[in-house]
């Protein structure tokens, strides 16, 4: 059993360049806060969110070299909050 | 199976009988068996089941007359509130996967346990501690809550009733069924039996599959609603108070964006019951068993996107409203496929009816009536008519009770004899399903023309021109209760006094009738092969075998 | 009862306990998804009261709390890291170095929460109450939302206190290590949640 784990270690190096990428991110985006970007304030803010939750995914939590099976099972859950989104805003965004 | 395995576990003790590390009681409520989990919530939610049946004839007794009958407006309020509650997160969203769910998915799929035993003894305690908090607010000063088990606001943040302790018990329970979801996909993923397919599970497993997802998927939603409305309580954080700006609409969609998947995790297993006891008892391969396995996955999955068609009338927006009809409608389309391929499978079987039978049969018409009927309150037009009517009442009993229930109690009659060892007396227990098929289209089909009338839901009271209708339905729901009775002592007094029950009394194909009757303590001696598909009737379809 | 316990100890199965965390995690996730729900919903509605009362927050604080939660991600994810290659004592300091910044971003929010509260702003405040509805409804959001994540950082503090016991007593070790990977998920998935209640609440005005 013990092969299952061997896949999912990226190394300390990996980990660190991550980290200082998901720092650096933070700073990015708090940067961009300070400038006025009108309706692109909220898009730019989470796009960045986004790209950091997928380094925390993928690497840290192991989803890329995890079992194929992980990343259906995340997409499943990730889809079911978006058409949540969605489906509520038909109500909001036409009232 | 070869005959000397058999001989070598028929030596063994069975599961109810087996040597625990505690005694006594104890053996049960800190047993890790999944068979023994099983029965513990099978006791534990019987008795919630026939505390809820009470409380409903004695909501049909008040209403037999004008004015006061036996209670006042407000406990009737509080009956009615209680009668949900327990019937919706005490009995029928736990009943299925819990206690069939548990008993079968291991020996169905053939395996000696779930994947996480110790976490399932865990959603059973969960459970008791959710029930139990619910059963405190009957006792605290101010009395059990009076909002119905949807516990609207704004007011739910008002009334002087104990809503808090109903939310937390609902919350509670709300986690025992997450944890339940997510053993039962793990187990089903990585503890199928060597040559097990996903094609060649049963369609129980299937449904209980597509339960565990909605489980995972919907439930969370309710808990941050029902502690959202807690808080709200407690420190008037406004997110729901209209009064600084809240919007009790949004707690609607967020109530139903669980509650109405929660009617999928209520009718799913129902479905797949049906879908094991049609083949065995018609003695035919299933019919169109990919389309069954698939129709689960799309009930669950369109299902989920429908749940704003309970708020029709609240002033959504016209977009909203239409979205919401279309994907209504959606949902037949899956349930009905079952229902046709039942119905191919009984066509030209060999069919040998039997109490389990009588009861699909039973649930395979009254699931129709209440799914049609849902189609007509996804209409627009229909809806606004009878919202709040008990159109809706009967509706939602047809496809809880007359499709869910019925359901359960045929497994329950089906399944008896391998999880007691004894069968079930034939004589009570068909009579008991003659009174409860009676008495429950008698009572809740009038109530679909009392609704259509105008007499609004939850009221403790009726306008004289409607009394002698509901005069029927009570006479009806009593004729209920009595099947009910009749069917649930007649299982306790079979557990002692039935015959003893062979191991494949019915003659069924799936693995859980390959193993003695009850079960030994690690369900197979040796792990079972799969080489066939579930329900392999060949030898009965051919003409020159015969019998 | 031993028969059965012995029998799943000689069946361990590492990546179907990693599926079983996994599921558990989606749960958390639209747990907060709901609030997430609610906030875009009155975001949507009260558009600008929300970009007025989100200027009131101190973006300091909430970048310090960001850097402090991400350094805890990383340092769990080195403790696993360390323990894979039999570097127990290794292991064991990442591990307490993740829960000493998780109580630093306690530490943070409590004089951030009594800050606020100290000017008066909290439910139900008189302060509060003569604001605009928006303006409710956003601190309402605030205190619920952070409240709720603080919440699950105490959680996780006292799993990953666990972890820190079983490796100490060599349950979890370079063969097994299991146990801790989950707590390790656990953990991201706070920070995950932290990554977007930040900019909503602190940047976006």
């Amino acid at each position: 059993m013990q092969h299952q784990n061997k896949t999912n270690d990226a190394g300390y190096g990996e980990y660190t360049l991550v980290w200082l990428g998901l720092l650096g991110l933070t700073g990015l985006t708090v940067a961009l806060a300070g400038i006025d970007l009108g309706r692109w304030v909220i898009a730019t803010a989470l796009v960045i969110a986004g790209i950091k939750s997928m380094f925390v995914l993928n690497i840290f939590m192991h989803l890329k070299s995890e079992d194929r099976l992980f990343r259906i099972f995340t997409a499943v859950a990730v889809v079911t909050l978006a058409i949540f989104f969605i489906l509520t805003f038909f109500d909001y965004a036409f009232a | 199976m070869t005959k000397s395995a058999l001989a070598a576990e028929i030596a063994e003790p069975d599961y109810l009988h087996a040597p625990t590390k505690f005694k006594g009681l104890f053996g049960w409520i800190f047993s890790t068996d999944h068979k023994r989990i099983a029965i513990l919530y099978l006791a534990t939610m019987m008795l919630f089941f026939l505390v809820a049946v009470i409380l409903g004839v004695l909501m049909r007794v008040e209403l037999f007359s004008s004015g006061r009958t036996i209670v006042d407006p407000q406990t009737y309020n509080q009956m009615f509130t209680l009668h949900g509650v327990i019937m919706i997160f005490l009995f029928i969203i736990p009943g299925m996967p819990a206690v069939f769910g548990n008993f079968m998915l291991p020996l169905m799929i053939g395996a000696k346990d779930v994947f996480f035993p110790r976490l399932n003894l865990f959603s059973w305690w969960l459970f008791l501690a959710g029930a139990l908090t619910v059963v405190v607010s009957l006792f605290l000063p101010g009395g059990p809550s009076d909002t119905g088990w949807t516990f609207y606001v704004p007011y739910s943040i008002r009334t002087t009733t104990n809503v808090i302790p109903a939310l937390a018990g609902a919350f509670i329970l709300g986690f025992s069924s997450i944890l339940t979801g997510l053993n039962f996909i793990t187990t089903i993923h990585r503890m199928r039996a060597p040559g097990m397919s996903w094609f060649k599970m049963p369609l129980f497993i299937w449904a209980i599959y597509s339960t565990a997802w909605v489980q995972i998927l919907a439930t969370p939603v309710i808990g941050i609603t029902l502690l959202l409305v807690t808080i709200e309580r407690l420190f008037g954080i406004g997110i729901f108070d209209p009064a600084m700006g809240g919007d009790p609409v949004l707690y609607q969609h967020l109530f139903w964006m669980y509650s109405h998947p929660a009617v999928y995790i209520m009718i799913l297993p129902a479905l797949g019951v049906v879908s094991e006891i049609i083949p065995v008892f018609a003695r035919r391969t299933i019919f169109g068993y990919k389309f069954i396995a698939y129709s689960s996955i799309a009930i669950a999955s369109v299902g989920s996107l429908v749940w704003a068609h309970h708020m029709f009338t609240v002033g959504m927006s016209n977009t909203g409203m239409f979205v919401f009809s279309l994907l209504t409608f959606l949902v037949a389309i899956p349930s009905a496929i079952k229902v046709f391929n039942w119905i191919a499978t009984l066509y030209k079987g060999s069919i040998l009816i039997d109490v389990p039978l009588l009861f699909v049969l039973s649930m395979i018409v009254q699931f129709c009536i209440g799914g049609f009927t849902g189609l007509m309150l996804g209409a627009l037009a229909v809806n606004i008519h009878v919202t709040d009517t008990y159109f809706v009442v009967a509706h939602f009993h047809y496809v809880m009770f007359g499709g869910a229930g019925f359901a359960l109690f045929a497994a329950m009659h089906y399944w008896f004899p391998k999880m007691f060892g004894r069968m079930i007396r034939r004589k009570p227990a068909m009579i008991g399903w003659l009174l409860m098929t009676v008495g429950f289209n008698m009572f809740y089909f009038t109530m679909f023309i009392l609704g259509y009338l105008g007499m609004p839901r939850r009221y403790y009271d009726s306008l004289p021109e409607f009394l002698p209708l509901h005069r029927i339905a009570s006479v009806g729901s009593w004729i209920l209760a009595a099947g009910i009775f009749l069917v649930v002592a007649n299982l306790f007094i079979s557990i002692r006094r039935g015959a003893k029950a062979p191991m494949n009394p019915w003659g069924g194909k799936t693995l859980e009738w390959t193993v003695p009757s009850p079960p030994p303590v690690e369900n197979f001696h040796e792990i079972p092969s799969v080489i066939t598909g579930p329900y392999d009737y060949s030898e009965y379809e051919k003409p020159e075998a015969g019998e | 009862m031993s028969k059965a316990a012995a029998v799943s100890h000689t069946h361990r199965d590492d990546e179907g306990s990693r599926i079983g965390m996994w599921l558990f995690l989606f749960t958390e996730l639209i747990l907060f998804g709901g609030m997430f729900i609610v906030y875009a919903v009155y975001r949507f509605k009260h558009f600008d009261e929300f970009r007025i009362a989100g200027a009131e927050l101190d973006v300091f604080i909430g970048t310090l709390n960001t850097l402090i939660l991400l350094t805890s991600s990383w340092t769990v994810v080195m403790s696993i890291a360390a323990i894979r290659r039999g570097k127990k004592i290794l292991s064991m300091s990442l591990l307490s170095a993740t829960i000493v910044l998780a109580f630093f971003f306690l530490v943070n929010k409590y004089f951030e929460w009594s800050h606020k509260i100290a000017h008066g702003i909290y439910p139900k405040s008189p302060e509060l109450m003569k604001k605009p509805a928006g303006e409710i409804l956003y601190f309402g959001l605030y205190y619920m939302m952070t409240g709720l994540h603080a919440l699950h950082v105490i959680i996780g503090m006292i799993i990953l206190g666990f972890m820190l016991v079983f490796i100490a007593r060599n349950v979890i070790n370079q063969d097994s290590f299991v146990k801790l990977e989950a707590g390790g998920l656990y953990w991201h998935l706070v920070d995950i949640i932290w990554i977007f209640l930040f900019p909503l609440f602190y940047l976006i005005h």
